[in-house]
């Protein structure tokens, strides 16, 4: 086993409020790893801070791409970090409303093609042949997601599920290594998160893509994690598989009030 | 009309006849210490604002009901006149017809009509360019005047010191221009959006302030005059004949702008620029590099800007720094904000109208400004879209879908 | 000595009338993050309004100090109207809307109402009474200033004081404050978001006007046009103090005023403008969150 993500304590403070606190985590190739904790722990943060959004106050982030040397995410700036295989869902869903939502997923491919705006003018041949690979392979990507029905529609008359599974094919469609997911099954109801399972699992094994996620529901994270991570107040309290987690006496302190009971 | 939205309305119309009162009816002459009361304005106040009041809830409730279908998933309806414009066998007799009418009007039209043909044309290549930076890549910039003051005096001083024609000018100038975007751009386009607004102004006020008072260069507010029409292989043109060579260069030069608007807006690049505008954060985080997106956006723009002022130096053969105020970016503005921004028929549609508009109904044309800040407030709250649209491209799958 | 303390105080005189400005567009920025691109023209409209019925009054023939008084009264009360207005017309329906819609809007609402004045009024200079009477302690000063110098001054003094007790102390003031900090969360405790918002913009417009009101009668003269480049220069300095903080747009607002005075005595005064244009620019280059500002990140 080999990591693809090694974070060291990672330490972001918002003026005087410490939202991260010394954070250590690591995923390894091709595991599940779950990140969990009461709302306002730091979890959203934490993708924040490894994805370039925020500069962290202090501590180390490394990945592992699959050929090459470890990189540093330090001072990257979120396309930079993106280019280098990482990629992300948002919390409060962040499409692009008024393209369709191929063309979402066509947004991802942008990293990874080369034209430009002589390309697109002239349309040369090679042009014109990058263009409709990036047609193919978005819609390819849709079939996996399930997303084809609906490939011409404007990313904003999505029902809600729907949408957040569009984020996740945007984000694949960036060729990631490491997919960082945030709080996916927020708002979908039963049906919707069993098939975000399959989903999941479907990532892991067919795209041999290691994947980090931030949820509350607590069924989802206990069938789906290999390991998983608590913080609180930006905190490691603790960590382990979930058997280990769900008999934690600081977890479920942490969690008073909050059912973990699922 | 229920009892109460009577009573509100009148309320209203109250409020702005006591609002508009001293501005509205009192004049006074500090000099000869007279005074004017102008009584039968009030009441032209409260009755246009008695009616506009119903007119102004009768839409807030369209636009509420089209949010509340929207919020139950409904998809848009596309209005009437939308279709029209993507049923073929309604286009096609119509672009013809169009064509056919463009390409007689300098023949069937005085030469002044010519003239007011081909300035509403240049708001059309200038709002194109514009349209990509504020209606595609979401860049509201205030200074786009600038940068068609630069195209402007890059032909005149070229020609002026170096007898540079007009058709070694154009690219030039659009190559100045693309250079000045670069320029200033680049320092601020990291700025937010709002900031990038005011900057922008900023520098286009810069730049004509300089005009103005640096008269070893520019030659100050005077200008710059006997700038020479284009040419066409030595051949000497009479008046009539120039302007109409420079009508169907416009004409050219628009169906080219309309040609590679069209072709960027469903590029690779062109949909990086759109992703900007929609959500900068996860355009970012879909691996697109912000500052040279919006820097090739707004050098784009300044390229058209740039072409656009040389044709306008060419045509009135004499410039000077008044013709590069504000006011003329935030006309531009106004062409892209009413077409539709992001719609390149749209924008057509917003010159044509804005610029026509005013020439042709005289009485308009005093309350221009006034109509034209209203288009803006008015287009922004119940239709910030512009009357056209934007379109996205469609894909079909043969064989596939489910 | 004497030139250096003329530019001094001329650079005081202009920074406080910025300082009056500036704060209205700090505060409507701080609560709905827009820039009010009409924020000058309630200036402008202000100093109209005050002229209008001190001719009508001075016609009239009534006595200095009640024109004084009226004519400011009445043209504060009508810029908060004004004020009021604009914000429910071109603002409040924008509220959920993206931020370049308002900013538009803003646009729109500045171009409509200069070109309302300069049709209803004139496109010309008018001449402004010089309202402000030749106190007697103030002309035993006139070597080093001219009285009215001294009055916009202590009257902008004043007005900060005010304004500050105000947004500290006053259940108003601190629902102000909280609505600037999350607006969500004001909500839910209960604070009317909509009628703070219109409060800003009323208390915004009557600074404005009163700040149009010393400048009209300082000079002497005023046009359609005088809102728009002050109120550029004004938010010059309220980004440069860091927008949204009031201290911040007093003190931005002296800067601007002063290097302006002292710019343009001891430099050029050709390019005047261009100094305040390039002050800005330079600004948001390199500290966009200004003198007092905090340094922002956006939550995701
Ligand atoms: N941009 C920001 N500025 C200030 N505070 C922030 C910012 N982003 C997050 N925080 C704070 O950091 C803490 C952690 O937030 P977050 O990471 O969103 O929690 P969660 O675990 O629910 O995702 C919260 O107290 C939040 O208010
Ligand atoms: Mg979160």
């Amino acid at each position: 086993m080999k990591p693809v993500l090694e974070v060291t304590k990672l330490t972001m403070d918002f003026g005087g409020l410490r939202a991260l606190d010394r954070l250590d985590l690591i995923v390894q190739e091709g595991e599940i790893v779950a990140l969990i904790g009461p709302n306002g722990a730091g979890k959203t943060t934490f993708f924040n801070c490894i994805t370039g959004i925020y500069p962290p106050t202090k501590g180390e982030m490394f990945v592992y791409p699959n050929e090459g040397h470890p990189v540093s995410l330090k001072g990257l700036k979120p396309n930079q970090v993106t280019e280098k295989g990482l990629a992300r869902t948002f919390q409060n869903i962040r499409l692009f409303p008024n393209m369709t939502v191929l063309e979402n997923v066509m947004i991802g491919r942008h990293c990874r093609t080369k034209s430009g705006i002589v390309g697109a003018v002239i349309k040369d041949k090679r042009t014109r042949a990058e263009e409709r690979k990036i047609v193919e392979d978005s819609y390819t990507i849709l079939e996996k997601i399930g997303l084809t029905r609906y490939v011409n529609e404007f990313a904003k008359n999505l029902p809600y599920g729907a949408q957040r599974r569009l984020e996740i094919a945007r984000a694949l469609s960036t060729e990631p290594f490491l997919l960082l997911l945030d709080e996916p099954a927020a708002g979908m109801n039963p049906q919707e998160t069993k098939a975000l399972d399959a989903l999941i699992l479907k990532i892991r094994s067919e795209e041999k893509i290691s994947i980090l996620l931030i949820e509350h529901d607590m069924k989802l994270v206990m069938s789906l994690s290999d390991r998983i991570f608590v913080v609180d107040y930006g905190k490691k309290i603790a960590q382990g598989t979930p058997k280990e987690i769900q008999n934690d006496p600081a977890v479920i302190k942490a969690y008073l009030g909050e059912d973990i009971d699922a | 009309m229920s009892f109460e939205q009577i009573k509100k309305s009148l309320l209203v119309s109250l409020w702005f006849m006591v609002l508009t009162f001293p501005i509205m009816v009192i004049r006074v002459n500090t000099i000869y210490h007279t005074v004017e009361w102008r009584w039968h304005r009030m009441f032209g106040v409260g009755i246009s604002v008695f009616v506009l009041s119903f007119l102004w809830r009768y839409l807030m409730g369209r636009k509420e009901a089209g949010l509340k279908r929207k919020d139950r998933g409904e998809a848009d309806i596309l209005s009437r006149s939308q279709k029209l414009l993507h049923e073929p066998r309604f286009t096609r007799p119509a672009v013809i017809m169009a064509g056919a009418f463009i390409i007689a009007f300098p023949f069937i039209f005085s030469i002044y009509q010519t003239n007011i043909m081909i300035t509403a044309l240049i708001y059309v290549v200038t709002g194109l360019g514009l349209n990509i930076v504020v209606g595609l890549a979401g860049l509201l910039d205030l200074g786009y005047v600038a940068f068609y003051a630069v195209g402007a005096y890059s032909y005149a001083l070229l020609n002026y010191h170096f007898g540079v024609g007009f058709w070694i000018a154009l690219p030039i100038g659009g190559g100045i221009g693309m250079l000045f975007g670069i320029l200033l751009g680049f320092p601020v386009l990291r700025l937010r959006g709002d900031y990038l607004a005011i900057v922008t102004l900023g520098f286009g006020e810069i730049i004509r302030l300089v005009l103005e008072n640096w008269n070893a260069f520019s030659f100050g507010p005077s200008g710059i005059a006997n700038i020479p029409r284009p040419g066409l292989f030595g051949v000497d043109f009479s008046l009539r004949e120039a302007t109409i060579y420079i009508y169907f260069l416009m004409i050219a030069l628009a169906l080219f702008t309309v040609f590679v608007v069209r072709r960027l807006q469903n590029s690779r690049i062109g949909r990086a620029w759109i992703a900007l505008r929609e959500d900068e954060t996860a355009c970012q985080a879909m691996g697109i590099d912000k500052t040279k997106t919006k820097l090739s956006a707004f050098a784009m723009g300044a390229t058209w800007a740039g072409m656009a002022g040389v044709v306008f130096a060419a045509k009135t053969t004499f410039i000077n720094p008044a013709s590069f105020t504000i006011w003329e970016s935030i006309i531009i503005l106004c062409v892209v904000v009413l077409g539709g921004m992001g719609s390149a028929i749209g924008v057509i549609i917003g010159a044509l109208v804005l610029i026509l508009l005013p020439e042709y109904l005289r009485a308009f044309s005093e309350y221009r400004m006034l109509l034209f800040g209203a288009i803006l407030v008015i287009m922004m709250v119940f239709r910030p879209g512009g009357v056209v649209s934007e379109v996205r491209q469609t894909y079909q799958f043969k064989g596939k879908g489910d | 000595m004497g030139y250096f303390l003329d530019l001094f105080l001329s650079g005081l005189t202009r920074g406080s009338i910025y300082a009056l400005i500036a704060l209205g567009y700090t505060m409507v920025y701080g609560i709905i993050q827009l820039i009010n691109f009409a924020h000058g023209e309630i200036y402008m409209i202000g100093a109209f309004t005050a002229l209008i019925v001190a001719g009508v009054l001075t016609i009239y023939g009534w006595n200095q100090m009640a024109i004084i008084f009226i004519a400011s009264i009445v043209a504060l009360l009508y810029s908060m109207g004004y004020g009021y207005t604009i914000e429910k017309i071109a603002y409040k329906p924008l509220r959920h809307a993206p931020r370049l819609s308002a900013l538009i809007s803003a646009i729109g609402m500045s171009l409509f109402l200069q070109n309302y004045v300069l049709l209803a009024q004139t496109s010309d200079f008018m001449l402004f009474p010089s309202l402000i009477p030749d106190f007697k302690f103030l002309t035993s000063f006139s070597h080093i200033a001219r009285p009215s110098e001294f009055v916009i001054i202590i009257s902008t003094a004043i007005v900060m004081v005010l304004l500050t007790f105000f947004i500290k102390f006053t259940k108003t003031g601190k629902a102000m404050r909280a609505t600037a900090q999350d607006r969500q969360m004001a909500m839910l405790v209960g604070i009317d978001v909509n009628r703070v918002i219109s409060i800003t913009f009323i208390i915004g417009s009557a600074t404005a006007a009163l700040g149009g009101v010393l400048i009209a009668s300082h000079i002497g003269q005023i046009n359609f046009y005088m809102g728009f480049i002050a109120g550029i220069k004004a938010f010059v300095a309220a980004v440069l103090g860091g927008i949204g903080s009031m201290p911040g747009a007093v003190l931005g607002s002296l800067v601007l005023g002063w290097t302006e005075s002292f710019f343009t005595g001891y430099v050029s005064s050709d390019y005047e403008d261009v100094f305040a244009f390039i002050f800005l620019v330079l600004i948001l280059i390199f500290r966009p969150s200004g003198i007092l500002g905090r340094s922002d990140t956006q939550k995701v």
